[in-house]
């Protein structure tokens, strides 16, 4: 099947199975940030923007994204080096395989016009699971991501 | 005690964390061929069961279908997946693939195919007919179970680890310090429980991955999501008979392990497939395979008995426990023998201490290496009890603690008795300051307001728990590892280690130990590890020993590579050795004007006079295992009607020596604090009756999320340890192994109800509370 979507800015057509999920057709496309953690839509690793909203590539049928603007880690470069600058500031890495998942989100809630409360961080981030961490780090670069951000 | 650093100890941000966030390709299955086979694997639906017939016809002929191999297609080479040095103090009692499954979701039959669909649909039709057995579900029962689940001929130990399959054992040990029970019997005040642990799965985020191709020069290489390269490597070749020479293993970024990555999981298959067809193949566990067939910790039972004078001298301490290995004996011996080792010493002032028992087989997941590695079990143990102890004496517990603990400069027999499979080393605890720990870690708890509670509305009450602890920092006599510096044009530095990065930030803090001794900004030491082609060897990441063990190597290679760069400005500067002054960047004669840059001396080097590589290598064991240590305070709010329970603040003050990176090194005690809060928060375990583990998804399973603790606070001790790079010893399992201990303590603070089985459920506090009330 043929579906027509933007890519990171870029109209792409997308040869997909209809029973395919987004982030195995986003992989077989080398978008190769888009990795999967789980097939539970748990764990938030695959996580990418259908426009501009957070969505669990591993539970999302790529014929839905017909027409649908799509955003990867690949797609925010700027912002994604920002915010590791903010991460290597407060030790916030480790191993990485959920950060570019997290970048979006990040990302989508800068967009969204919501106010940043610790509160609301945890609640929009805790889809996104870590075992590295212990998550305090994290917590504390992107505040002061989003802090820096908004100056 | 703090030196002046320029590079260690001092803020620098990850070398990788840049590119990991912008999503550049770096994992494992990011590096596979595009046209890989795709391989998938049949498990067992039985819990144990012989296959008595199996037919691959159907599948063989789907097209799309590559190859179908089951326990036919190899030669029986028992092995171990353990994924330790040789000779390994794990049994070899595993298979490729076997004629018998020992547990649900044990290996049948893999298949690889052109892609995913094909090799799923092919498993669908394989024909297997079992003949089921009666499984072993219950640890307690295992030994001399009539059942027997290895009853194999050809499986084997490499040296007396107690191995006795004929009654379902894997290995068993014993020590005694002393007379126990006569010490025991002569004590004043004696408490005595049994504290049951859960096989707690490891949720590295990227699961368990490899991929395989056969190269130009017609050797196999495999990329792996390991922790352990170098035995990979040794380990394949062994088992499926390929010269280590025609075997490259290389390790990209690796997306988490805490030990689960030390084992071999895919590989033994992936290396099969592709060196049967010739073709690249891939393997990459879905996240039921992970927590199904990978390995989980060692869930045991330590029955203690702790005994004192009345004055709160602790006297004896006796501790038997029963290890549950499941169905293979991964880590068997080791993990029970470190539930003793890295746990007893902490109160080394006793008259008798005595480690025994048994490590059993059962129908279950296999049990392996796990972060903290049977010390969190023994802790929970311990730690427990000494406040149980306390209560019993009419003692304040962290005083009791303070009272009995080790101490620096002093030792305990037990580090010379118990090692990791075989005889331990003696050592004296040259850098201990748990007395500061526990000091320190009182204050910013605000124990003497806060202990032991404190209620804070009708049915809500806040209250404090602690506990100590210690870990090693690699295998003394055992696990060697090397690196090798490379001097280029311009001045810059290539580091190569066989250390294994896996998101712990080794190849930060390696860079950091190179650059601090070089004298050169962190940027010029560019690192790559690991390759067993490439990069010399390194046991891998695991035993605590990479920032110790890794990192001593890196300092020898950096001062062999300091004393060669100053030989060679002393030539082209015409003067002697001892004249040269370098700062990392110049090269000065003393008391004269004449210098030469660094990166002048090495464009010389390359293109103009003596012209030559310049290249150092260092290699290091331990020869002692210094001991990291740690106070861990946590304070919760308990709701005594319904037993739930937040947690508001986890304290941790560490001694892990110089923390060469002190950013990551809050990471990985934060990290652990979190992960051994799932272990003693969330983090349940449970089978069906048929022996399958339900709890085998992230919905089921329940790990921290950024909502289970409100506040992490952590500091270091001022502490120097003489034998580690710039005095620091290991940080990376520390940090798990309180929060069982302080987590009970504090619930029973609460509630006055002593949780004996992990984890420290609502459910179970609020059943306690109940029956409490009848």
């Amino acid at each position: 099947m043929k579906v027509n979507a933007t890519i990171n800015g870029m109209k792409r057509v997308l040869d997909v199975q209809p029973d395919e999920y987004l982030v195995d057709t986003l992989r077989r496309y080398n978008y190769l940030s888009v990795r999967r953690g789980c097939d539970t839509t748990s764990c938030g690793v695959c996580t990418i923007l259908v426009d501009d909203q957070p969505v669990p590539s591993c539970a999302y049928l790529s014929v839905r994204a017909d027409g649908k603007t799509i955003t990867t880690v690949e797609g925010i470069p700027k912002h994604a080096e920002k915010l590791s600058e903010h991460f290597g500031e407060t030790g916030a890495d480790q191993c990485g395989f959920c950060n570019s998942g997290i970048a979006l989100s990040v990302y989508a809630l800068q967009k969204s016009g919501k106010g940043i409360t610790d509160e609301t961080l945890r609640h929009y981030l805790v889809g996104h699971l870590c075992r590295c961490t212990g998550y305090q780090a994290q917590h504390q670069a992107i505040k002061k991501y989003l802090g820096d951000s908004d100056e | 005690m703090s030196k002046s650093f320029k590079a260690v100890n001092v803020k620098t941000p990850s070398i990788d964390g840049k590119g990991i966030m912008m999503g550049r390709p770096a994992f494992t299955d990011d590096l596979a061929l595009k046209d890989s086979l795709i391989i998938k694997v049949l498990r067992s639906p039985h819990a144990f069961a012989k296959i008595v017939s199996i037919d691959t016809k159907k599948a063989e002929e789907l097209a799309g279908v590559e190859i179908v191999l089951t326990h036919k297609d190899f030669k029986r080479n028992a092995y171990t997946r353990a994924g330790q040095g040789y000779p390994e103090p794990s049994p070899h009692d595993k298979f490729p693939l076997d004629e018998y499954v020992r547990y649900v979701g044990d290996e049948v039959a893999a298949v690889a195919a052109v892609d995913e669909a094909t090799a799923l649909e092919a498993l669908s039709l394989i024909e297997v007919e079992y003949e089921k057995l009666t499984p072993v579900l219950d640890f307690e029962q295992a030994k001399g179970h009539e059942s027997i689940i290895h009853p194999e001929e050809d499986i084997y130990e490499m040296f007396p680890i107690g191995f006795d399959p004929k009654k379902n054992v894997a290995a068993a040990y014993s020590m005694e310090v002393g007379d126990v029970e006569r010490t025991l019997k002569e004590s004043d005040v004696v408490v005595e429980e049994s504290f049951y642990t859960q096989a707690q799965a490891h949720v590295m985020l990227e699961p368990h991955t490899v991929n395989a191709h056969i190269d130009y020069q017609d050797r196999l290489v495999l990329y792996s999501a390991t922790q352990t390269p170098f035995h990979v490597r040794r380990i394949l070749s062994q088992t499926l008979e390929i010269p280590l020479s025609k075997i490259r293993v290389i390790k990209p970024r690796v997306g988490g392990g805490f030990g689960g990555k030390q084992a071999i999981h895919g590989e033994m298959l992936a290396a099969a497939i592709t060196k049967r067809t010739g073709k690249p193949s891939k393997l990459t566990y879905t996240r039921k395979e992970v927590f199904e067939s990978s390995c989980t910790r060692h869930p045991m039972r330590l029955d203690m008995k702790i005994g004192a004078t009345k004055d709160g001298k602790i006297t004896g301490i006796d501790c038997y426990g029963l290890s549950d290995t499941g169905a293979y004996g991964e880590h068997a011996l080791t993990v029970f023998m470190v539930t003793g080792s890295k746990v007893l010493p902490l109160y080394n002032k006793v008259d008798s201490v005595r480690f025994h028992g048994d490590v059993v087989y059962t129908n279950t997941v296999s049990s392996g290496a796990f972060r903290g590695y049977g010390a969190i079990q023994g802790n929970y143990a311990l730690e427990s009890i000494v406040d149980m102890l306390a209560e019993k004496l009419g003692m304040d517990p962290m005083e009791l603690r303070q009272k009995n603990m080790i101490l620096e400069n002093e030792t305990s027999p037990i580090f010379e008795i118990m090692g990791e499979g075989t005889e331990g080393t003696a050592m004296n605890m040259d850098s201990c300051k748990l007395d500061y720990c526990v000091k320190r870690g009182m204050e910013l708890i605000d124990y003497k307001n806060k202990y032991p509670k404190r209620k804070v509305s009708d049915h809500k009450v806040r209250s404090i728990g602690g506990a100590i602890a210690m870990q090693g920092s690699g295998i003394p006599y055992i696990d060697m590892g090397a690196a090798i510096l490379k001097l280029n044009d311009d001045g810059f530095y290539n580091l190569m280690v066989g250390a294994t990065e896996i998101g712990q930030g080794s190849d930060t803090i390696l860079a950091q130990i190179a650059a601090e001794q070089l004298g050169v900004d962190v940027s010029k030491v560019i690192v790559y590890s690991s390759d067993t082609d490439l990069t010399p060897f390194d046991p891998g990441a695991y035993a605590s020993s990479t920032t110790y063990v890794s990192g001593n190597a890196v300092l020898k290679a950096a001062k062999e590579m300091r004393s060669m760069v100053i030989a060679e400005a002393a030539r082209s500067l015409e003067v002697d050795i001892e004249r040269i002054e370098f700062d990392g960047e110049v090269f000065r004669v003393k008391g004269e004007d004449d210098k030469i840059t660094l990166s002048d001396l090495s464009n010389r080097l390359y293109y103009n006079e003596d012209q030559k590589q310049l290249v150092a290598t260092g290699s290091y064991y331990g020869t002692k295992s210094p001991p990291p240590f740690m106070a861990g305070f946590v304070e919760v709010e308990v709701d005594l009607e319904t037993g739930e329970y937040d947690v508001l603040d986890y304290v941790s003050v560490v001694d892990c020596g110089t923390t060469i990176n002190p950013e990551l090194a809050r990471g990985q005690v934060e990290g652990g604090i979190v992960q051994g809060l799932g272990m003693a928060v969330t983090e349940d375990v449970h089978y069906a009756k048929n022996g399958k583990l339900i709890t085998s998804d992230m919905l089921n399973y329940k790990i921290p999320t950024n909502l289970t603790l409100k506040k992490l606070t952590t500091e270091f001790a001022d502490s120097y340890e003489e034998s580690g790079p710039y005095g620091a010893k290991s940080v990376g399992e520390i940090g798990i192994d309180t929060p069982p201990a302080a987590i009970a303590n504090a619930i029973y603070n609460a509630t006055g109800v002593r949780i004996k089985t992990l984890p420290v459920t609502s459910e179970k506090i609020l059943k306690r509370l109940k029956d409490k009330e009848i």
